[in-house]
């Protein structure tokens, strides 16, 4: 006994507590700036070696670029220490150490093409990071989305139905995703699937419980009624429109992912990912028997070394295997910082950076970038799994289930393990509309890490466990969250 | 939900350790044949845009990589970009394009390269300093002397020319014409390359083949004489001294054909001659009938003492020398005077003639002296080394003393250098029916202490111009290297 009591004491030493006793929350605001300025620090050495000869001439891409990753990892670092003291600490270090290697690998292969995406994609991360700052300064709780739930999903639509009109929608390499304004082009898809992530987790966690508890149990499975399967038809229908229309293979996987996911995150039932397999299932017979491009996709994918396939001028192989070439070429130490022949692959600085990273980097590289998306989502979910909200829990979750799929279709398609489709790698592929969308996410997450770590009037430890936190003070209760709220706790109780 | 949240978690986990599984595959476990695919031109770049070694004749890099700024780093370049004098050179070094390799750039890759085993060392500071180091160097045997005016000999003619030091095997000059620039090939435009190998290729006049070693082997025409000499000696049954029958045509057994004698000399003067005369005119009828006494086996086992039918890499690989089996008489007896079947390299030739001069030792034939790495340090250094005993001494030296009567006083007399004992026999092989011959010379200097041994062939000559071609050439040589 006095053995536990001095461990008590040990401990009840080395973790600081309030007066009361529970423990006391640090905002770890230092040691995010600790990681920042190592996240700076590998985006700003990989750009000096890019060119350490001109790199202390004024206004070289190393200065520049060190200055915009070091400027705006401050600004949002000091609107965090005001706006939302508690955010996760990691999130923001993760995300400027991935942004710096990707600029700093497009202008490395800028620097052998003579080419000058580079700086467009700094003026772009200049203007996420930013944008970032401006939404943590303004959203000051994310549950104020749960409010244009339907907004989101009218905007969802409207984004995704921009590429298709004529005179806006630009096609490129065939695919019909982009809009062109003022001589610029943005792909809207990117920003949809934000929206689309706040409409799902808006309309779920204020169904889910209907859509749980009504219905016909047919055997072990209980079926949802047919008007609560709706919305799942309704992502089916913008999946396979999204796929036939805009011949969009990769933000079509992209959707229905998410949407499937998002599905089972608020009602935890593998039925429902059986039903949404068989969609996915018979989408793809559709699409691939009866969607030309869809078609030849696969098929370049299955006879990717046939010399007709590597050869043909569109939608061959070509792209991906000296993607693969590049792979191997690096191994498992890589070629060195800008030792490799990048330029020899198509779309090394977008699509296929994945790939100009392995070659330089190697498997060593490549794994260590993995490892920090992988940490970076992690952080995503543990904010889903801290917040008390299930509309926090379902956004957050669900943006990290967005960044998953897209990570396993673009790495995934350039690796041949599944079809090669158009998506970028997020944070680091050349694009400034992929680049703003995911620093919203980014955005997003920092504010409900935020409301998961801040300390609370009502002390995580006197909640009993298992129970969903909800704090009602920001959002109307109805009786479908105090359902929720039961049948969480229910949930909860068979778990403990 | 937070249960639902931690399985999105795990597969989220999974699906990394997928794509790291597939990563895994393509970086490690596949790369090797994923470099092999032949649309995968990284190697090719890496290789043939590396800062390969130069190779070195004389102190003077003959074939040296420079700076380029394409994909590839480094460009190859031969005697500076100056094609008159890379095209004198080109049948040695070969060349080292898109398209392939040649030569010592094909023989010597590995240490030119610097992926050989003795490279070892290099490679792993590479790995450390990020910087890779150049290919080891290679210096030829060459001399660049006698390379140059070999080829200089041979412009505007067919054929090939080598010198060798009969004591040591060092190849001194390997020249081959008609020849090509080495650069046109090397350059990094590929259709540029492909446009001129298929010009080179489609050539009437195959500038690309080493004629000194391979590809076309000749008829050695009257050089297997030396052959059919030794072979008499060593039987023990004649001597210099023997007189043979020297009718002007000889009746082929059992066929209608006559083989006639050279009309070159004096070998109608008479009708009985002794084997140091008859080799002196260059007279067939006595040979014909010497190797029909001796029989086809010891004729074959002799010219296999000399190398025939031997593979040989000097390092280029060498075509070897041809003596037919299984020949009726008459056959045997065209094929003593190096025609029928019979086929041979320059190199072969001159190789016959140093293992004369060598008291009938034959040395490895050798065109590399050294290897060295970046850092100076040798690798490999030439010794000399003996490929095989071709002849006992006595009969090498009364076929040395034959065939410095043959010089003195026979239809060779065009080699004769005042003040030193020169060794030499001609050779004059018919081309079919087109009354066009390849004119052969071979012989060594100075007679009793050998430095040089040489083989001359010019293609596609009449009879006359080509004795004077080919015994022109052999004088000048001889001088070149006596007058040093």
């Amino acid at each position: 006994m006095r053995c536990v009591a001095n461990f008590s004491a040990l401990t009840s030493w080395m973790t600081p507590t309030n007066p009361d006793g529970s423990p006391k929350v640090r905002s770890r605001r230092f040691v995010e700036l600790i990681l920042l300025i190592f996240a700076v620090g590998i985006g700003s050495f990989a750009l000096y070696l890019i060119d350490p000869e001109s790199a202390a001439a004024p206004g070289s891409v190393w200065m520049t670029g060190t200055v915009v990753l070091a400027g705006g990892s401050a600004l949002i670092h000091a609107v965090l220490y005001f706006r939302a003291r508690y955010a996760d600490p990691f999130i923001l270090p993760l995300v400027v150490a991935l942004n710096g290697i990707g600029l700093a690998m497009i202008f490395r292969v800028d620097a052998n093409l003579k080419d000058k995406v580079g700086n467009g994609q700094l003026f772009w991360t200049g203007c996420s990071m930013v944008l970032c700052a401006v939404i943590l300064v303004f959203l000051k709780n994310h549950r104020v989305l749960r409010k244009i739930t339907y907004t989101s999903l009218a905007a969802s639509f409207v984004l995704l139905i921009m590429p298709l009109i004529p005179g806006l929608g630009v096609e490129i390499n065939g695919a019909r995703i982009w809009i062109s304004l003022a001589g610029r082009t943005f792909q809207p898809g990117e920003v949809a699937k934000i929206t689309l992530a706040i409409f799902f987790a808006g309309y779920l966690a204020t169904h889910r419980d209907l859509i749980l508890a009504a219905g016909k149990k047919f055997g072990p499975i209980r079926l949802p009624r047919l008007r609560d399967l709706a919305p799942v038809f309704v992502a089916w229908v913008i999946s396979l429109g999204v796929l036939v229309f805009q011949k969009d293979l990769g933000s079509a996987i992209l959707f229905f992912g998410l949407f499937m996911a998002m599905l089972y995150l608020a009602t935890a039932k593998i039925s429902w990912l059986l039903i949404g397999l068989l969609g996915v299932g018979s989408g793809a017979w559709l699409a691939y028997n009866h969607v030309d491009h869809v078609h030849a996709r696969i098929y370049a994918w299955v006879h990717a070394f046939d010399p007709q396939v590597y050869n043909a001028p569109y939608g061959g192989s070509g792209q991906i295997l000296q993607g693969v070439f590049g792979l191997a070429y690096g191994g498992l130490f890589g070629r060195g910082w800008g030792e490799g022949r990048t330029y020899l692959v198509p779309y090394a600085n977008s699509d296929m950076i994945i790939t100009s990273l392995g070659e330089e980097l190697g498997l060593l590289g490549l794994g260590a970038i993995l490892m920090m998306y992988l940490l970076l989502i992690s952080r995503g979910f543990r904010a889903a799994l801290g917040t008390r909200d299930a509309f926090g829990k379902l956004l957050s979750a669900g943006l990290c289930m967005v960044m998953v799929l897209q990570l396993f279709v673009v790495i995934g398609g350039v690796t041949r393990l599944i079809p090669l489709t158009g998506l970028t790698t997020p944070f680091m592929s050349a694009g400034g509309s992929s680049l703003l969308a995911n620093w919203i996410i980014v955005a997003l997450w920092l504010s409900i890490s935020h409301s998961a770590r801040a300390p609370h009037v009502v002390s995580t430890f006197d909640a009993p466990s298992g129970i969903d936190h909800v704090d009602d003070s920001y959002e109307p209760e109805g009786a479908t969250s105090v359902l929720a709220r039961i049948t969480d706790s229910r949930e909860g109780e068979r778990n403990g | 939900m937070d249960r639902a949240i931690r399985r999105m978690w795990m597969s989220a986990a999974c699906v990394f350790i997928l794509l790291m599984g597939t990563l895994s595959y393509i970086q490690v476990f596949d790369a090797d044949n994923l470099m092999d695919n032949q649309w995968n031109n990284r190697a090719l770049y890496d290789n043939y845009g590396a800062n390969r070694g130069p190779i070195v004749v004389d102190g003077v890099e003959i074939a040296s990589s420079i700076p380029s700024n394409d994909e590839f780093n480094y460009q190859r370049v031969y005697s500076g970009s100056n094609a008159a004098t890379a095209r004198k050179y080109a049948g040695v070094t070969g060349y080292y394009s898109l398209n392939g390799a040649t030569g010592i750039e094909q023989a010597m890759d590995s240490e030119l390269a610097g992926t050989s085993d003795k490279q070892f060392y290099d490679r792993l500071v590479q790995m450390f300093s990020g910087h890779a180091a150049r290919g080891a160097s290679v210096e030829l045997t060459l001399d660049s002397k006698l390379q140059e005016l070999s080829a200089d000999l041979l412009a505007g003619h067919k054929g090939a020319i080598v010198a060798m030091n009969p004591k040591t095997g060092e190849i001194l000059a390997m020249a081959t014409s008609t020849s090509y620039d080495p650069n046109a090939l090397a350059s990094h435009n590929n259709t540029s390359v492909l446009n001129e190998y298929a010009a080179l290729e489609g050539d009437p006049q195959q500038p690309l083949m080493n004629r000194a070693i391979g590809g076309n082997t000749y008829a050695p025409g009257s050089t297997f004489k030396i052959i059919d000499t030794v072979a008499a000696l060593e039987s023990g049954k004649y001597n210099g001294q023997s007189t043979l029958d020297n009718p002007q045509n000889l009746l082929l057994p059992g066929t209608n054909t006559y083989l006639p004698n050279y009309v070159g000399g004096q070998c109608s003067t008479r009708t009985k001659a002794t084997i140091e005369w008859a080799l002196a005119q260059s007279c067939n009828t006595p040979f014909a009938q010497i190797a029909m006494d001796l029989g086809e086996d010891k004729i074959a086992q002799t010219a296999a003492n000399f190398g025939y039918g031997q593979q040989l890499s000097v390092p280029l690989t060498v075509t070897p020398s041809v003596f037919p089996t299984g020949m009726d008489k008459s056959q045997l007896a065209l094929a003593s005077i190096g025609q029928y079947d019979v086929k041979t390299t320059p190199l072969q030739v001159a190789m016959m003639s140093s293992a004369i001069a060598n008291k009938g030792v034959q040395m490895k034939p050798n065109l590399v002296r050294s290897v060295k790495t970046s850092n100076l340090s040798t690798i490999y250094e030439f010794s000399p080394e003996k490929l095989r005993t071709s002849t006992n001494p006595q009969v090498a030296e009364q076929v040395k003393n034959l065939m410095v009567n043959s010089v003195d006083n026979g239809i060779a007399s065009r080699v004769k250098i005042s003040g030193v004992k020169v060794a030499g026999k001609t050779g004059t092989a018919e081309i079919g029916t087109t009354g066009l011959n390849n004119s052969w010379f071979t012989g060594f200097a100075p007679a009793d202490d050998p430095q040089i041994a040489i083989a001359v062939v010019y293609e596609g000559e009449n009879v006359s111009a080509g004795a004077q071609l080919s015994t022109n050439a052999g004088k000048q040589l001889f001088e070149a290297v006596l007058n040093k």
